[in-house]
Order: C-alpha cells, then structure tokens, then sequence
C-alpha cells in the first residue's frame, strides 16, 4: 500500500461503455464535442466503439445509430494528443473490423475475453501488434475467479504479446479487499503494467479504482459522470481529483475534465446515473454490467420484475455477450409464473441470492 | 445389407465420436481411421477391429475400396487432402473450416449436393442455426438473421479458440448461402459455468412477411427433421415475436457417442457428417451416383 509519485495513465471509456447508457445512440456531434474536451483536458486513451465492442452493433446488443466507422471518424476528426483506442470482443467483432479501426485512426485496443477464456484473443492481440497498435488485455467478469486464476489467464495475453492487462470488474461485484487481492497478485506475476476497470453497482467504483492504484496498477478506466453500463463506471472527474488528494499523478487536468462532464456529458444523459435496484442486484448477483436496460426490456414484456431475472441469470453463471438469455430466462420464469398461478413473486429467487 | 466403405482422417476428439456415430449406420462401414502419430485415438479404433494407419492420408488413397473419406483434422491438412481424394475418385466430407467444397446442412440442402465430390460442414453453430434460419425464410422471407451461439468453455478446442473468426464468418457466410437470408451475423460465446451449459443457439430473424402461423410450423417442422439425425436438438424457447422481428432459441444434447452430452456443439457436428455420408452411401447403393 505505498503512495508513491507513479503515473496513472487514464482510459475515457464514455464513448464505449457509456454507449449502453444511451443505448448506443450518440451522434456525431456529441461524439466529436466529448472527444475533443477529453482530448484537451490531457485524458491519455479515448476508447471509441458500440459499447459491447467493435462489431456489437446487432439485435442482441442493440443497432447504435451510428456505425463504428461513424463513430471513430468522428472522434479522431478532432483528437490530436490522446489515443484513439477501440474495444474488442473476439466472437463478437474481428480483425476485419480492427484492421477497419486502424483505418479510422485507433492506435490502441482492448482485446477482452470472459476471466477465463484468454486464449480466443491470440489472433487479435498478434494482429494488432502487426499493425502497430498498443494491445491491451481485457479480462472481464475478474469477480467469478480467484487470484491465481487471473494470473495464469493475465500471463496468456503477456505472452500474445500484450502491453498491459487489464482485470476489469464487469458487473461492479467487488470489494476492496477484492480488488486488492488480484490486482497485486497480477502486478506481482506479470512484467507487463497493469490496469483496472470498475463498475458502480455497489457504489465502490472510486473506493476499488483507488485500491488498484494503491495495489500498484498504471491504468485505470473512467467516464465522465460515471456513465456507462449497469450502474456504471468510475466516475472521471471524480477518479481524478481522488488521485491528485492521494498523490498520484496523471496526465489529467482536474478542472477541465470536470468541465467536459458538467457542461457536455450531463446534457445528454438519458437518466441520471444513480445505482437503481435492478443494478445493484447486478453487483450484488454479479451479472455482466450490460444486461441491465436488456433486463429493463424484457422484464416489462414478460410482466415480472427485472430483479428476479437478473438474479437468474447470475445463478446460471450467464457470461458477457449472453443478452439472448436474457429473453430465454424471462421467458421462463414468466411461464413458471403462469404455472405458479401469477403469483406477484417469483418464489425462488430469494433464496437463491443469499447462496452468493 | 452391402455397405459402402468410408475413412476418417483425424482420430482426435471428433474423428472418434464420429466413428460411433458411423459404426451404428446401416449404410457405411468405417474402413480405416488414419493419423500421423500413434495416438489413442488410433488405439482406440484399432480395439474396435478397424483397419489404422500413422502415415496419414497415402493408406486411404491407396485402397480403392474406400469411397468416403470423412476429415476431421484441420483447415490447413484438409487443403493438402482435397486435391489428391478427388484425383483419387473419393467423395470427401469436410469438417474442418477449410470450406473447399459447397456448405452442406442436411435438414436443408443435402438432397441437391450428393453429386459434389467435396462438401463442407460449416461450423457447429451453422448446423443447428441454419435449419432455423431456412425455416423461417421459407415461411417469411428472412431479410436480416442474427445468431448467439453459446459453448461450453471444454467444449471448444485449440482449433476453435485460435480462429474463432473464423467460425463467426463461416456461420454467418452460411446463414445467407444456406439459410436465404439477405444479411447475417453471427456471434459466438464460450461459457465456463460448472457443471458445464449444453450447447445454446439463439436466432434472430427480421422478415418480410411476418405470418406467426406458418413461422411456427415451418420451424416445428424443420426441428422434427433435424430430430431425425440429431437426437439431442430441441426447441427451448419457441418463436417470440415483436413488430418484424422473430427470436427462438434452440439447444442441442449431445448423444453421448464418445463425448460428454455437454458437447452438444461436436455431436452436431459428428452427427451431420455422419448423416451427409449416410445419404451418399444411399446414392451408390441405389446407383444414383458412382
């Protein structure tokens, strides 16, 4: 726990992650007018993509209103010091879709498997490398695994060549304490930096961005007003000015970020991003952050409450990408519900939250 | 009944779920397995009284007896052994993504593809989403078809999780080649939950006539025939429908040949193959095709 002078480098990840709070529905304008105040208030990495990757644009993640060649257009048309950097899920998106970013100006990328499933990202992260980019690792859900588990899967992207790792906590299901464990064993294990990316669904997103730094990761992800996925992110202007009080560095300038979050990112809020009950049950459950306005959806078709759904789908230890389930499971419990005489509860789900 | 000899290349997981499944068939009578090293695999067909071969594909070559080689090596191999089984008059039954020869999804285009002398599987996730996917567009002009196919973690081997773009290009290649649909996407999830998910396929399909009678029949139907070769394929979710828009969701069990039911993924696989040599077989018995 030492607080040294070290650099954080900071990845905005407002226009990806907090693409599924607007349900993928930026235009350009407001694209090129957040990217552009990040870019001047010294944000080192500007991720640009649909929120669940390059190539997420689909019925199951949602049709964004703009392609992702539209979106990255438009952000690196006014970035001239940060890093345009994209995201990708292998088995979503493809290296015919990076190869499609490069072309668009994306320097950097996040290649991000399941906690377990590192080695579907071989291909990408050896393809990015050719072709120049900064190749991040990404393993998303780290909650569902122990220490030594994200070690082993940290060190498959180190030896595809990665540049750094990241242990991402995809349904915001940590602790500190957590967030400590592995960040240290992986920093311990791995030559390579690392960083860390928080969901706010238990309201712990600045306490564990902090205890990754302290526990000694370079990289840390935020977005302006916390807008993302779920209950959302780390919120930027708030990770911030924490480091600056703690005595960390970044590349950042504290007031002008806060300025891009007041001035152009809440305008266009949707709702406000506050940690409702369905997204609480999501850190709580520990659910992949993104299901949540799927949830919404198909909760309200089906007639029954959001909550029970997503606690079933943790109880099936449903993965990132898995929205289809989403309508399986609603479908499903809504018959069960039929059966059981329309009861306004579905009885099993309250027993089954405190197995977890 | 007099049978037509095949071989299998490739005495790994697949090749030997597959020999299984064709040892049961009235059809065809695994002649050789082949590989290049000792392999228990290849022990494992030596104990079942077949003929087997380390010195790779020469063997089958070799005997003109042999008339249907099913591969189930790699893409790269398949490339070498395409070329010298047609030279060698020998029908070949593709596994691997090497996609030389038309896709070949029985439920839906297998009748019109017993003259090629090469056919390709596609992809597990193609072999169970396909048939939906024709089955809708023959009722209601599929404009747009989107898959979800979701594997259990074991069950996904190297060759899948090295080219895992391969098998969303392939699938989707085949849900617009095979299936009818204008534009298709495909998405593949692999799931490490213990005890481990069977095989999970959602399709979406955006249509042209929306009709949810003659949908659900169509799709009724095409399960019931793909039933017929694949045991463990069944309906989960049944059409749900929305403005345009059709989801359903199907499942697949494996049969529990060799592999463990969870592998519903390469049973489907194992299982169409064995069902495309089955119908070839029934062409040279019946003189249709020499």
């Amino acid at each position: 726990m030492t607080q040294d002078n070290r650099l954080i480098h900071i990845v905005d990840s407002s226009l990806r992650d907090g693409s599924h709070a607007v349900s993928h529905q930026y235009t350009e304008e407001q694209i090129r007018a957040i990217a552009e105040g990040l870019d001047k208030a010294g944000i080192d990495f500007i991720e640009v993509s649909h929120g669940d990757g390059l190539g997420g644009c689909s019925i199951n993640y949602g049709r964004a209103k703009l392609s992702d060649e539209q979106m990255l257009k438009a952000a690196s048309s006014v970035i001239k010091e940060a890093t345009l950097t994209v995201l990708l899920l292998p088995g979503i998106g493809t290296q015919e879709h990076l190869k499609m970013a490069v072309d668009c100006g994306a320097r950097a990328v996040r290649v991000a498997t399941h906690v377990t499933e590192a080695d579907i990202a071989e291909q990408h992260i050896g393809f990015a490398k050719k072709m120049g980019m900064t190749a991040f690792g990404f393993l998303m859900l780290s909650h569902m695994r122990p220490p030594e588990v994200i070690v082993e899967q940290a060190k498959l992207f180190e030896s595809y060549g990665a540049d750094a790792v990241y242990v991402a906590d995809s349904a915001g299901a940590m602790l500190p304490a957590d967030v400590t464990a592995r960040i240290s064993a992986v920093v311990g294990a791995l030559k390579i930096p690392v960083g860390f990316h928080a969901h706010a669904s238990l309201g712990l997103a600045i306490a564990n961005s902090l205890a990754a730094v302290q526990a000694g990761v370079s990289y840390l992800d935020a977005t302006a007003r916390g807008l993302g996925g779920g209950a959302g992110n780390a919120q930027l202007e708030v990770i911030i000015g924490v480091l600056q009080k703690a005595g960390f560095r970044t590349n950042a300038d504290f007031y002008k970020v806060m300025d891009v979050a007041e001035d152009i990112v809440e305008p266009l809020m949707h709702r406000p991003q506050v940690i409702r009950n369905a997204a609480l049950m999501q850190g709580y459950a520990g659910v992949y952050s993104s299901f949540l306005l799927h949830t919404y959806r198909a909760a309200k078709r089906y007639g029954i409450n959001p909550r029970d759904v997503l606690v079933e789908l943790g109880q099936r230890q449903m993965v990132g990408g898995q929205e289809d389930m989403i309508i399986g499971v609603a479908h499903e419990l809504a018959q069960k519900m039929e059966v059981a005489g329309n009861e306004a509860d579905y009885p099993d789900t309250r027993c089954g939250c405190s197995k977890m | 009944m007099e049978k037509i000899k095949a071989a299998i290349i490739g005495p790994g997981n697949i090749g030997s779920d597959l020999m299984y499944k064709i040892m049961r068939s009235s059809r065809l009578k695994v002649e050789m397995m082949a590989g290049i090293v000792a392999s228990p695999g290849i022990e494992r067909a030596k104990s079942l009284g077949i003929r087997t071969t380390t010195e790779g594909i020469g063997p089958i070559l070799d005997d003109p007896d042999i008339r249907i080689v099913f591969d189930s090596t790699g893409a790269r191999p398949h490339m070498i052994h395409a070329p010298l089984l047609k030279e060698a008059g020998k029908i070949a039954v593709d596994l691997t993504p090497a996609s030389i020869g038309p896709y070949v999804v029985p439920a839906v285009n297998l009748n019109s593809l017993t003259d090629a002398p090469n056919l390709n599987m596609v992809t597990c996730g193609g072999q169970a989403t396909v048939p939906i996917v024709y089955a809708i567009h023959r009722a209601a002009q599929v404009s747009y078809a989107e898959i979800v196919a979701c594997i259990a973690s074991k069950s996904a081997g190297p060759g899948t999780r090295q080219n895992i773009d391969e098998f969303t290009q392939t699938t989707a290649r085949a849900l617009s080649v095979v299936g009818g649909a204008k534009k298709s996407k495909a998405i593949i999830i692999l799931n490490p939950a213990d005890p481990p998910l069977i095989m999970t396929d959602t399709v979406y399909a955006e249509v042209e006539n929306l009709d949810e009678k003659a949908i659900r029949e169509s799709i009724d139907d095409m399960v019931a025939t793909v039933q017929k070769y694949v045991r463990g394929y069944r309906l989960r979710v049944p059409p749900q429908f929305e403005g345009n828009k059709v989801t359903t969701i199907v499942e697949v069990e494996g049969a529990g040949d060799f592999l463990p039911k969870y592998s519903g993924n390469l049973d489907i696989m194992t299982a169409a193959a064995a069902a495309v040599g089955e119908a070839i077989a029934t062409a040279m018995l019946e003189g249709r095709r020499s």
